[in-house]
């Protein structure tokens, strides 16, 4: 069993990767290119539980260390 | 005084600030590995700066999980003094012992260089001692102290006259060109709603003596020697 957890900045806090990495894709000529948000992604892998105690578990250190909840958001999926 | 200065693997400022609190201010300072459990007799504690655990995950993320950061989170509820330095500010912050977050430096860079700071209130055992009006000329070296917290948060500190520090340009202001990170009201140091744990990103441990250009950075420690000595109960050594 693996969790897949993607964490990414609050809208509200300023992003220069993000940006910096939307105007390079501008300069390349990509068309249409609107704003790029640059996270973080992290796989944990899981043995010896249920489904829904992974789910909490994850949950609980995603809150606690895998983001910071000022800056950042994060979502996740255990398969 | 007994100050107690924190070292968790990749700090790289732990040195710096015994050498000044002991070798130039004459007081009492020793070294505490991250996996102790007791801060024993220390009077203060310092969270120097650093990359501690190689800045993975985010600044200090992993450094706040230390067991001798809940021996500091005691020691911070029952009113004893903390001050995070650089990367000891981010830790800090990511213990929840100060508001809001140090993210990536606007420009991208890492920025090494000396700057000028204005103090924005000497009520703070942090800055009791700083002359009103006098401009601090630290060092700073970091990739991440742009200072963000969300509008409540902010409206908070400036209700709470906690924003100790501001980056500023030599005339006293402060300007977008004065700011080296982007942090939000170019907020360099900030106290928590107790004023008894601060955070900043300069480095007063780096200018604390002639000899290495300037020695603003005294005026921080002597605050909390200051503050430490005027308790009651009083002087200790």
């Amino acid at each position: 069993m693996k969790a897949k957890i993607v964490v990414t900045p609050k809208k509200a806090v300023v992003d220069p990767q993000g940006k910096t990495v939307q105007n390079a894709l501008t300069q390349m000529g990509y068309t249409g290119i609107g704003a790029v948000h640059v996270g973080k992604y992290l796989e944990v892998e899981l043995a010896g539980m249920e489904v829904e105690a992974a789910r909490r578990q994850i949950d609980d250190a995603c809150h606690r260390i895998l983001s910071n909840p000022v800056i950042e958001d994060y979502r996740f999926e255990i398969e | 005084m007994n100050f107690v200065v924190l070292q968790f693997p990749a700090s790289n400022c732990d040195q710096d600030a015994v050498h000044v609190l002991r070798n130039v201010l004459g007081h009492s300072a020793r070294l505490l590995w991250h996996k102790e459990h007791s801060l024993g007799d220390a009077e203060a504690v310092i969270v120097p700066g650093g990359f501690s655990f190689g800045d993975y995950l985010r600044t200090g993320a992993i450094a706040r999980f230390s067991p001798v950061m809940h021996a500091v989170q005691g020691f911070a509820a029952n009113g004893g003094l903390v001050l995070g330095i650089c990367n000891g500010f981010q830790i800090l912050c990511e213990a929840g012992l100060l508001p809001g977050a140090l993210v990536r430096n606007r420009s991208l860079q890492f920025r090494c260089e000396p700057v000028f700071l204005k103090t924005a209130t000497a009520d703070s055992p942090f800055t009791n001692r700083i002359p009103e009006g006098k401009l601090l000329r630290l060092p700073i070296a970091h990739g991440e102290g742009c200072y963000f917290a969300e509008d409540q948060t902010l409206a908070g500190l400036r209700a709470g006259n906690q924003v100790l520090w501001r980056y500023v340009n030599a005339q006293g202001e402060a300007t977008p060109g004065s700011n080296p990170n982007g942090s939000l009201e170019n907020i360099a140091g900030i106290c928590n709603q107790a004023r008894n744990v601060a955070g900043l990103m300069p480095h007063p441990e780096r200018a604390s003596e002639p000899i290495l250009g300037c020695a603003d950075g005294r005026l921080v420690f002597e605050s909390m020697i200051q503050a430490l000595e005027s308790r009651p109960g009083g002087k200790t050594t």
